[in-house]
């Protein structure tokens, strides 16, 4: 049977870059991947360093499992998906821990729980576990996109109105300062990220009326 | 006993899994819509925290750390595993998730058809990876300190979930914004339990 050759950014090729953004983003519509993206995003750069490992293990182990899924027993398939992503965030961490020490700290466990959290494993489960190579990379590579620009928005606000500050550079003049304003502390705290996400689920939902649960 | 009691209350409100360290929300927003299943799955978590990181912290005290292996003879003291813990913690609690999963259909199997699916999940719940992963940082003298720190966060957890579930059938017929409905208030409730749980900070026990 023969099939017609998909160029490889084709239309379909490029939803899969572009449909986690908003329509299918990992985050809020999805509902995977919480854990980490609310705890790391008091400052931006930890936020950054973090999308980045995840695009990495994303990637790369939904090529691998895509490249196996022809012999992967059903019965141990979740231990080798964990085996699989456990060695490629080992060599993250080993590589966060040799060349961004100080964010490597700043991350602490977080690192490790990419292991668990929750996109990596259902996108393996839901896409490269039934597709080919090039796509389940791709497919990675958006949903990572997604997740990381979710992250990046809330970091950015938090660490802006919480501190005054990006990436450790004085954004807020002193000359707000001096006329009364102050950093809102409040920001700084975990439950604002909650609140955050709350609030950009709202925005979202309002622009796009699909995504609006029915009860 | 002074020590025990500190670090299980602490575990319990001020490092409390799900507001503090925001782990296993995943399934925490996904099983919390009625209280029945929140229970079923708040037990199922705690169990396999109070034995999983005692078992985690025996294998990273006697095999992983640094100088762990030196029961085994002086010249193996220097060796450090520590770089394999992802691995076999991830390795012990799968296993313990398909033990649980057995028993809970041999003994409940009503509870079994429930929860359905989420039951395997919580193999991949973050809360239980990083109850091990914050035992291997926090550093325990003993094993006792362990089974109390794995007991207080799943006793976290569970109350957590439980506290929103609760909320969540109470609010179901109230008047939410459409596109809050579901997904979003609950981020916002979740919010302000949060915030709540976090006047248990200057506790002193």
């Amino acid at each position: 049977m023969a099939e017609e050759r998909e160029s490889l950014f084709s239309k379909r090729n490029r939803g899969l870059l572009s449909d986690p953004l908003n329509d299918n983003n990992p985050i809020t519509v999805q509902v995977l991947g919480i854990c980490s993206a609310l705890a790391i995003t008091v400052q931006l750069k930890p936020a950054i360093v973090m999308s980045i490992a995840v695009m990495f293990v994303m990637a790369f182990s939904n090529m691998i499992i895509s490249a196996l899924r022809d012999s992967i027993p059903n019965r141990i398939r979740i231990i080798v998906q964990l085996v699989i992503v456990a060695s490629l965030v080992i060599v993250v961490d080993q590589v966060l821990k040799a060349y961004a020490y100080d964010v490597s700290k700043e991350l602490s466990v977080f690192v490790g729980l990419i292991i668990t959290n929750c996109i990596v494993m259902g996108r393996l489960e839901a896409f490269a576990l039934g597709n080919g190579i090039w796509r389940s990379f791709l497919d990675g590579i958006g949903n990572a996109v997604g997740y990381a620009w979710i992250l990046i928005a809330v970091a950015f606000f938090r660490e802006l109105l919480g501190s005054g500050k990006l990436l450790g550079f004085q954004i807020i003049p002193q000359s707000a300062y001096d006329m009364g304003y102050e950093n809102n502390g409040l920001m700084l705290l975990s439950p604002m990220a909650l609140i955050v996400v709350g609030i950009i689920i709202w925005v979202q939902r309002s622009r796009n009326i699909k995504l609006i649960e029915k009860h | 006993m002074q020590e025990l009691a500190s670090l299980f209350v602490k575990s319990i409100f001020i490092e409390n899994m799900i507001f503090a360290y925001f782990l296993g929300m995943c399934s925490y927003l996904a099983v919390s819509k009625t209280v029945k299943t929140a229970v079923g799955l708040g037990v199922a978590v705690m169990f396999v925290l109070v034995i999983t990181v005692p078992i985690n912290f025996l294998l990273d005290n006697y095999l992983l750390k640094q100088g762990a292996l030196s029961w085994l003879g002086a010249d193996y003291a220097s060796i450090d595993l520590s770089f394999l813990s992802f691995i076999m913690f991830i390795a012990v609690i799968a296993s313990m998730v398909q033990l649980v999963e057995m028993i809970v259909e041999k003994f409940a199997p009503a509870l079994y058809g429930a929860l359905g699916i989420f039951l395997p999940l919580i193999a991949v719940n973050c809360a239980i990876l990083g109850g091990s992963l914050f035992m291997q940082q926090k550093d325990f003298g003993g094993v006792t300190e362990a089974v109390t720190y794995g007991l207080g966060s799943g006793i976290g957890w569970f109350l957590a979930i439980l506290a929103i579930a609760a909320i969540r059938e109470k609010i179901a017929y109230s008047h939410v914004p459409a596109p809050l409905r579901g997904l979003g208030i609950t981020f916002l409730i979740t919010g302000l339990m949060a915030l709540g749980f976090m006047s248990f900070m200057g506790i002193k026990i």
